[in-house]
């Protein structure tokens, strides 16, 4: 990657940051998931901008991405709004009456959106089927990306998805767990130790990595590779990172800012 | 395929859930486009020869219901047709969440299998019956539920499932050496119910293993000289309306249905009486009360009235009453 990519990168990064204070302000006292969002921002970046090949059509050479940790939406929404997929227009209907833009991610083909998620623990398991019907189709272009929350590894579906994707080696899949330390209840490793979640990963036979998950570089690189195996990416987070009174507060997981926060940061 | 009588012996010795493997082995004969999931129950539902001969459209996921529907959903979602198969108790209460997510808001094509719905896994006690499945399944949006009455028709729902562009629960139900109701091949549609038997007193509504008992029950009852109707509900949802016309031609309604009492067919068919507004008695039949003890097959259909006696016996009280 070169340095004006890199610096693309991250102007898009700040321009989805962006769009998500635009959504906060339209949800209003609906709330937002700040937290799950902020954190996301360059996974779903380097994903959509740099990695998969994604369009506006279901076409079928495409990549495909499942949102497994469903509350995250708005990063993704974002992102589809830099990519012109949906208008800024749109985004100012999130979470409004019949809007597309709900606060999980509804299974919606214009929009690329695979799978409908919200109840935490089920991507990995659509996505290895996924990878599995791709393989079965002959088709070994397309590569399918499932990104999860660390706190919903505490669903014990996400390790039978582990290892059936281990025991039908889909090398076209690749998990991407971020790695914030936090979840609804506080600390992770308070409120369900994970430890370490790349040793459980390589146990269950996955090929293992860690990057630093607001470094597009890293990032880019990690979900780049490509191997015989499945391949988990622990991208280690910041959750509500970007708004400085946010980060690591686990109160920020779900909230909505006051008139002051959002005069002060929603307009820059 | 050609369905001889030696076919339906044959399957009928099986029982549907043994039967339902060596129907995905022969519908693979014609039919390249589906594979087949299980949670570690091949062997148990007859999935052997399928596994050796097509290895690359069988997935066995383990001891993992939730992945099994996961999985199949991801499939599903690329255009393959598949078929998802484990105990009725577990893929409609252990996976529910994922069948909702999957089937129901997505709706996802899937088929999914029940094995041994109803009783006949009871000697392993009530972890393994499937009494409410049926009701769980009809509170969600979009599922098609099918029981077939024998073997014959469960042959022809797979058949018949594999060009349904729609999510689908298949309850198996019966044991092996299981009896024969449709002898030959015959015209099935799905949702479309079928007149086993014209009467005039009594209509009986029956669905899965309790058709053939109601049978036989309709058999006794005209040895008493009441006259009675029989149906096969083996579409449980949608359920056929024009059996309406039929209930309102007699003096009583009675659905049985190796089931709960509570969400079954018998519930499915009061409600559409009373959407079409029938002046009509119903009694149900099925499972009531309290899980029973394990036990084996036909002495929880005994215990739970689910005999061509006890069915005689409950009608020709209600009729006399």
């Amino acid at each position: 990657m070169t340095e004006k990519e890199e610096n693309e990168l991250k102007a898009i990064c700040k321009k989805m940051r962006e769009n998500c204070l635009t959504m906060a302000g339209a949800a209003g006292g609906l709330g937002f998931h700040f937290g799950a969002a902020m954190s996301i921002i360059e996974i779903v970046a380097v994903l959509y901008f740099k990695v998969m090949n994604s369009g506006v059509e279901a076409y079928e050479q495409r990549d495909r991405f499942i949102l497994s940790k469903g509350h995250g939406v708005p990063a993704l929404y974002a992102a589809l709004c830099c990519k012109e997929i949906i208008s800024g227009e749109e985004l100012m209907t999130f979470k409004g009456d019949d809007t597309r833009l709900y606060g999980h991610p509804c299974k919606n083909k214009e929009l690329g959106i695979e799978f409908s998620s919200g109840s935490l623990g089920q991507g990995l398991s659509f996505g290895a089927g996924v990878a599995m019907a791709l393989k079965r189709k002959g088709n070994d272009t397309s590569r399918v990306f499932v990104l999860l929350g660390d706190g919903e590894c505490n669903e014990g579906s996400v390790w039978e998805a582990a290892m059936t994707a281990s025991k039908y080696k889909l090398g076209n899949l690749t998990a991407i767990i971020d790695r914030n330390h936090l979840q609804y209840d506080g600390d992770t490793e308070k409120v369900m130790p994970l430890d370490s979640l790349t040793d459980k990963w390589k146990s269950f036979g996955w090929e293992a990595e860690e990057a630093d998950g607001h470094d597009v570089r890293q990032l880019y690189a990690a979900l780049m590779k490509k191997s015989a195996l499945p391949r988990v990416v622990i991208a280690d987070t910041i959750k509500g990172k970007g708004i400085s009174f946010m980060e690591n507060i686990p109160g920020w997981h779900f909230g909505r800012m006051t008139a002051e926060q959002e005069k002060t940061h929603g307009q820059r | 395929m050609e369905i001889n009588s030696r076919a339906v012996r044959a399957w009928s010795m099986m029982g549907q859930t043994g039967q339902f493997g060596v129907i995905m082995n022969e519908l693979a004969k014609c039919n390249e486009n589906f594979c087949v999931v299980t949670a570690d129950l091949c062997q148990f539902s007859g999935l052997e020869r399928f596994c050796q001969e097509h290895p690359e459209r069988f997935y066995n996921v383990g001891i993992a219901e939730q992945n099994m529907i996961g999985v199949s959903a991801g499939i599903a979602s690329e255009g393959i047709n598949v078929f998802a198969a484990s105990y009725g108790s577990f893929v409609a209460t252990r996976a529910l969440d994922q069948v909702r997510i999957s089937m129901s808001y997505m709706k996802l094509p899937i088929k999914l299998i029940g094995l041994t719905a109803g009783f006949s896994a009871g000697i392993l006690g009530p972890t393994h019956m499937a009494l409410e499945d049926v009701a769980i399944m009809r509170t969600l949006p979009d599922i098609t539920i099918i029981s077939p009455a024998d073997c014959t028709e469960a042959y022809k729902c797979l058949e018949a499932v594999m060009e349904y562009d729609r999510p689908v629960y298949i309850r198996l139900t019966g044991s092996a050496r299981a009896p024969i109701v449709y002898s030959e091949d015959y015209n099935y549609e799905i949702g479309k119910a079928i007149y086993l038997k014209e009467g005039k007193d009594v209509c009986i509504l029956a669905s899965g293993s309790m058709v053939f008992t109601s049978l036989q029950a309709a058999g006794e009852l005209e040895a008493s000289g009441i006259s009675a109707s029989v149906v096969d509900i083996h579409t449980i949802k949608p359920i056929d309306k024009s059996i309406a016309a039929i209930m309102a031609k007699h003096r009583l309604t009675v659905t049985v249905e190796e089931h709960s009492v509570v969400g079954g067919i018998g519930d499915a068919v009061a409600e559409l009486a009373m959407k079409e507004g029938l002046p009509i008695r119903i009694m149900k039949i099925g499972a009531e009360g309290s899980y029973p003890h394990g036990a084996g097959y036909t002495t929880l259909l005994y215990r739970s009235g689910l005999t061509k006696e006890s069915i005689t016996q409950r009608i020709k009280a209600a009729i006399e009453k």
